[in-house]
């Protein structure tokens, strides 16, 4: 029996020294939010060549998408991402939270609070914008009908919802108006998608609607793969920075022994090449001036208002507005 | 099974015809259509994009994990299905029913759920979840737990299937055997399973277009690893939400395409049990048990 086992551990080892010595191929797993999917396509091809002439490593980097929320909740249950780039901290918190895989001040250790590119919420309309929408007070009129994800899974969703409270609050200065108008506007959605991707389908693909609350990145993409001329983007006067954190997983890449490679994927995100697909990708660099004048050209200039300034941070945004018996829970009244 | 009209059964002609009608109208509008969409929009950039599309890379990894998980869910369910379905109908013995009640457990319970009860149990939150991460043992979100969520929720299939086929036969054959000197290995060999085997394949190949084509249960597990751990269905799915269409209804139509095979392989095994019954030398009741 011993005799057996010696050998077994014996052709392991060899097995395991071969491989250590031929093949460095790394395999990383990005777990992302939905619409990051034709960015990380395209920058997975980049980071590989880079890594590469580096080290003479190969890395090939797996991807997984889904709602912001959803995909945290699967890293949580052990979705063994070496990094996670997904649409809101508050996600990541949740996940360092309840793992204590990596520490919770995450946040400090990349520059511009670890968000390399960041998005901001624009309407999308139908071509020629027959209900003439043209800012937020629009979305609450009678007879519009508002396309907007369920903000309890969808991050996309709870900027949508924090970025329409924020207008109104600036504007007024009252928190009472702010519910009002948050709770009139959510009257005028017929149907609550449980993420962005299912939204803009309800919107583009079913037609039903006659604005859609979206990313500003995947309002561009909308146009662009589904035929210009269908639909028009109006910028608000005002919307909401969405900071759309990445940071490493420690716990799960020092098990994986791919902590060196993770931080420099994340470090490569704010590099030149990086921030220039960002751009091309219809997010908001970090730093504009590596990425491509007329990519940059593409975005608006408009008023953008912080989470943390407005909302005092994502922790008591979503425990004052989206926990259980929350403001959207007594807003929001289903209608049938 | 009558062929021939009963007299109790004579409705008037145009009454029979409109029956049939809506039947057809049904078939057509539920069956036949979304299929020549599926089939419509697989090829609306020609032969040459469909087949581009089958070939990805990720969407090889998915034919080949569906394949894997239906090649270890199927013979399992079957080895189960077959000894199960012995006991319950040749043997009397103390929590029969309890058993009975098990096995139609998956058909019961929602899919989701089946995914979500090894989440609890394997996920890193779970029961096993400390022990399977400090052993670097993946179960779910790595195809272990694909293949798992697979066998939970084709579990019934090949049981419920020979279950009554086996009732109905009864154990006056094995007991002959066993009279005249044949093992039970033997017994089982030789008289059991060919009075079973059209019914046998039937549940196998229910059994196998479910797991092939399972989507809840699987989604909850998988993780939705690109090129890793989805299935055929869910990289449907996923294909269907970047807007590649044509890319998410040709791996469709491969689905739809296992669809109709199981068809006409069920209405094959059907039309043999049926033929074989009718020349079994033994007489069987009439009358279909119902179940």
């Amino acid at each position: 029996m011993k005799r057996i086992i010696t050998a077994i551990t014996g052709v392991a080892l060899a097995a395991g020294i071969s491989a250590g010595a031929l093949a460095k191929d790394i395999k990383l797993l990005n777990v992302s939010y939905d619409p990051t999917r034709e960015l990380y396509q395209d920058f997975n091809k980049e980071f590989g060549k880079y890594w590469k002439e580096k080290t003479g490593d190969n890395v090939i980097i797996n991807q997984s998408h889904g709602g912001a929320g959803k995909q945290a909740r699967a890293v949580i249950d052990g979705l063994e991402a070496d990094v996670v780039t997904l649409a809101l901290a508050y996600d990541i918190d949740q996940i360092s939270e309840k793992t204590g895989w990596f520490p919770k001040d995450w946040q400090t250790r990349l520059p511009n609070n670890s968000a390399p590119y960041t998005s901001t919420i624009v309407f999308l309309v139908r071509s020629g914008n027959p209900k003439g929408i043209k800012d937020w007070d629009d979305l609450v009129k009678s007879g519009v009908s508002v396309i907007t994800p369920n903000p309890k899974t969808s991050g996309g969703a709870r900027y949508n919802y924090l970025a329409a409270w924020g207008y109104e609050l600036k504007k007024t200065g009252n928190a009472d108006k702010a519910k009002a108008f948050v709770t009139q506007l959510y009257k005028n959605v017929p149907v609550l998608d449980s993420g962005a991707r299912g939204s803009t389908n309800t919107f583009v693909q079913r037609g039903v609607g006659d604005v859609l609350l979206a990313w500003e990145n995947e309002a561009f993409l909308t146009l662009n793969e589904l035929g210009p001329g269908k639909f028009d983007i109006v910028i608000p006067s005002v919307s909401i920075l969405a900071e759309t954190p990445v940071t490493v997983v420690d716990t799960v890449a020092k098990k994986h022994g791919t902590t060196e490679v993770a931080q420099a994927y994340l470090e490569y995100l704010y590099s030149p090449v990086g921030q220039r697909l960002a751009a091309r990708h219809y997010y908001r660099p970090f730093k504009p001036e590596s990425a491509a004048p007329e990519d940059i050209k593409r975005f608006p200039r408009l008023n953008l208002f912080t989470i943390d300034e407005t909302f005092g941070g994502w922790q008591k945004a979503q425990k004052e507005h989206f926990s259980d018996g929350g403001v959207f829970d007594q807003i929001y009244v289903p209608s049938n | 099974m009558n062929t021939t009209t009963s007299p109790t059964l004579n409705e008037p002609a145009w009454f029979r015809r409109l029956l049939i009608g809506a039947g057809l109208a049904f078939l057509g509008l539920f069956l036949a259509l979304p299929l020549a969409a599926v089939l419509t929009e697989a090829l609306r950039q020609g032969v040459g994009a469909y087949l581009v599309a089958l070939q990805e890379p990720v969407a090889l990894a998915a034919i080949k994990l569906t394949l894997i998980a239906a090649g270890i869910a199927v013979p399992l369910n079957l080895i189960f299905g077959v000894t199960a379905a012995w006991a319950i109908a040749k043997f009397e013995f103390r929590g029969k029913s309890l058993l009975i009640t098990l096995i139609d457990l998956p058909f019961s319970v929602s899919p989701v759920i089946a995914g979500l009860i090894y989440v609890l149990i394997f996920g890193a939150q779970g029961w096993f979840g400390q022990y399977l991460f400090e052993n670097d043992i993946k179960v779910i979100f790595a195809v272990p737990g694909i293949v798992l969520a697979t066998v939970f929720v084709t579990f019934p299939f090949v049981a419920r299937e020979l279950i009554p086929v086996m009732e109905e036969q009864g154990t006056a054959e094995e007991e002959a055997a066993l009279t005249l000197g044949a093992s039970g290995w033997q017994t089982f060999w030789r008289v059991t399973l060919p009075n079973i085997k059209w019914g046998l394949l039937y549940g196998v190949i229910l059994c196998n277009a479910r797991a092939m084509g399972e989507f809840g249960a699987v989604s909850v597990v998988s993780g939705h690893i690109r090129g890793e751990t989805n299935t055929l269905p869910l990289h449907v799915e996923i294909l269907y939400n970047e807007y590649n269409f044509v890319a998410a209804f040709a791996c469709a139509s491969l689905l739809a395409l296992l669809a109709l095979v199981t068809l006409a392989a069920k209405s094959f095994v059907e039309w043999r049990g049926q033929a074989q019954r009718a020349l079994a030398p033994i007489a069987l009741p009439a009358v279909q048990p119902s179940t």
